[in-house]
């Protein structure tokens, strides 16, 4: 099997005393998906910020199809071919489509000395990306982009990402804030990126969301890996459960019971 | 081709042939203040005696909008960038009193002073810029605070240096040919410097690529920073323009007048502020265009200068630009919430 297009070996991360990423190995090769699963404040985002260039890594390597890489920037892991979508999916809603697509990388033409920006490529080509996406009800790159449905917007964000060359895309929760419908069409564009043979880090905290694309799975629990294992091999309960740290509570439950049990039904006292 | 078809707002420049294109139309910023210029400018043609619209009455207003289209320009960049800069206020006479005491107290050759002037206003904007970049500060507090220093520090320096609040220049024959003279007896020259300002900056928000960028920062920062968008960079350099321009104004004003007061300038920061919003430019960014600036700019001048073509007294005009102001914003955001829910051709389905 080829190497994998992106691979994390050891990687910690630690903010000053506090350590935010512990022993993450991670590895997602082309036309796979892998959800990266967890709760509030897991270290999911401190982890796509490492794999996107915003932190590094305090120890442990990066490795990109087989070879170590270092990104001491955003821009340089664009470069790389990782590109990030945000929830809100970077685009601004008084810009137009056109513009909205190719921001920072606009299309110039030449006019008399100067470089002017290319409106007429920018929308033919935006609109027509999008359109490949499944999006086909834009179909003029003048629209602001404020005027389309969140799932859309999204759309737009990972036709732009694929666009310009991304080989590895990070979606960070990009259906968190999306209705059932939105939610299906963002996952059916995960699907076509996957397609097309993209490497997808999806992040969610959706289980129905993640089991419905993903290939490959990871549940970050305080920053660590607490299971990584492929689809098929665990139910939804079980994603769940482990997202939600199922075992301890189920520990305190077994805990609380045998207390009332040797205490006449009290629960037992708070502890500090 | 592009730029000059774009150049006129008014006239809607579908593809050939199509007519009527409602959706460019209302998705353009200036839409919404360029029917206000024309509603003010028809106003006071019908109200104001037959001067209004002679030469002498278009320089009156021609005058006002040049100073403070100069300097409403880049505070309307700022805007659609998501920032504030009121230190322009000191910016002004600070400008004007540099080239007065370097040039005029102390007898430096006029280019001295004049770079020196300038000189001050990039410093003032670096100064502003930087502590909004690496402080988390607004930029309305930071630019309150040099705001202040500047006018501190201007009125103390030339009190301790020449003893006096007003300094007089003489600026040579080839400097006021330039910066400070009035054409045909009534026009400023720096309406040229208008003009020419407002084409370079219209080349480069609707035309480069340094323009999409700034669109972007105040639309949402920190995607455009995780695009790859020297944000910083480009935040610093706006404060510069900023600044830089308002002591372009003040350099120019001494230069026609001959001398340079430490007081005034204040009435800049709320007129830039009053004719960029009338402009259709969005408050908290991410919206805008030169053109709409240009218009507000305009649209300003006229109200605040043809009044005194009236009947009316004089004393009403604050009154017509507060409510001209309030009727601009409103009507921009229908122009905007319009641009947002129209779709062209099909509509809702």
């Amino acid at each position: 099997m080829a190497a994998p297009i992106l691979e994390l070996r050891n990687v910690n991360k630690s903010f000053g005393p506090i350590d935010v990423l512990h022993d993450i190995s991670l590895k997602v090769g082309a036309g796979e998906v892998l959800c990266l699963l967890g709760d509030n404040g897991a270290g999911k985002s401190t982890l796509i910020k490492t794999l996107s260039g915003v932190h590094q890594p305090t120890s442990g390597t990066v490795l990109m199809d087989g070879k170590e890489v270092a990104f001491n920037n955003p821009r340089e892991a664009q470069e790389m071919g990782i590109a990030t979508v945000h929830q809100f999916g970077g685009t601004f809603p008084l810009m137009s489509v056109g513009r909205c697509f190719f921001i920072g990388n606009e299309p110039t033409r030449k006019w008399g000395p100067f470089r002017v920006y290319d409106r007429a490529k920018a929308n033919e080509i935006a609109v027509k990306n999008v359109q490949d996406f499944g999006i086909t009800r834009i179909d003029d790159g003048d629209r602001l982009v404020g005027g389309m449905s969140g799932g859309e917007r999204q759309s737009l964000a990972i036709a732009r990402a694929v666009y310009f060359g991304a080989r590895v895309l990070i979606l960070d929760e990009p259906t968190a804030a999306l209705g059932v419908k939105q939610a299906s069409h963002v996952l059916r564009i995960v699907l076509e990126a996957r397609k097309r043979g993209l490497a997808v880090i999806f992040i969610t905290h959706q289980v129905t969301h993640a089991m419905a694309v993903g290939d490959h799975f990871a549940v970050l629990i305080r920053g660590a890996l607490a299971a990584n294992f492929m689809k098929g091999e665990k139910s939804r309960e079980e994603i769940t459960d482990l997202m939600a740290g199922g075992e301890a509570l189920a520990d305190l439950g077994a805990e609380v019971e045998s207390y009332m049990e040797s205490h006449d039904g009290h629960p037992p006292p708070a502890q500090p | 081709m592009a730029s000059q078809s774009a150049v006129k707002p008014a006239k809607p420049t579908g593809a050939a042939g199509t007519g009527f294109d409602f959706g460019s139309l209302i998705r353009r910023p200036e839409t919404g203040a360029f029917l206000g210029l024309v509603f003010v400018f028809i106003f006071f043609a019908i109200f104001g005696n037959v001067n209004f619209v002679r030469p002498a009455g278009a320089a009156s207003y021609l005058n006002v909008a040049a100073n403070i289209g100069i300097v409403a320009l880049p505070i309307g960049l700022l805007m659609i960038a998501g920032e504030l800069d009121i230190s322009i206020g000191a910016m002004i006479p600070a400008g004007a009193m540099t080239v007065a005491i370097v040039s005029g107290h102390f007898g430096a050759p006029i280019l001295v002073g004049m770079l020196a002037s300038l000189a001050f206003g990039v410093l003032v904007g670096l100064i502003n810029g930087f502590l909004t970049v690496r402080t988390a500060v607004p930029s309305l507090i930071v630019t309150l605070g040099t705001l202040f220093a500047v006018q501190g520090l201007v009125l103390g320096l030339s009190v301790a240096l020449t003893g006096t609040t007003s300094v007089a220049l003489t600026a040579p024959d080839w400097v006021k040919f330039f910066f400070g003279r009035f054409i045909a007896n009534s026009f400023q020259v720096i309406i040229f410097w208008w003009l020419l300002l407002a084409a370079v900056y219209y080349f480069v928000i609707h035309m480069s690529r340094f323009g999409n960028w700034i669109f972007a920062m105040g639309g949402d920062k920190e995607s455009a920073r995780n695009v790859g968008i020297p944000t910083d960079r480009l935040t610093i350099m706006l404060f510069v323009a900023s600044s830089t321009s308002a002591a372009f104004v003040g350099m120019c004003q001494t230069i026609l007048y001959n001398s340079a007061q430490v007081s005034g300038g204040m009435s800049f920061i709320f007129n830039s502020i009053v004719t960029v919003v009338v402009g259709g430019v969005l408050l908290t960014g991410g919206f805008g265009s030169v053109i709409g600036i240009f218009f507000g700019t305009l649209t300003f001048a006229i109200v605040n200068q043809g009044i005194y073509f009236t009947q009316f007294d004089a004393n009403w005009s604050s009154l017509i630009i507060g409510i001209l102001l309030l009727l601009a914003v409103l009507m921009n955001n229908t122009f905007r919430k319009m641009a947002l829910t129209y779709s062209p051709k099909k509509g809702k389905k």
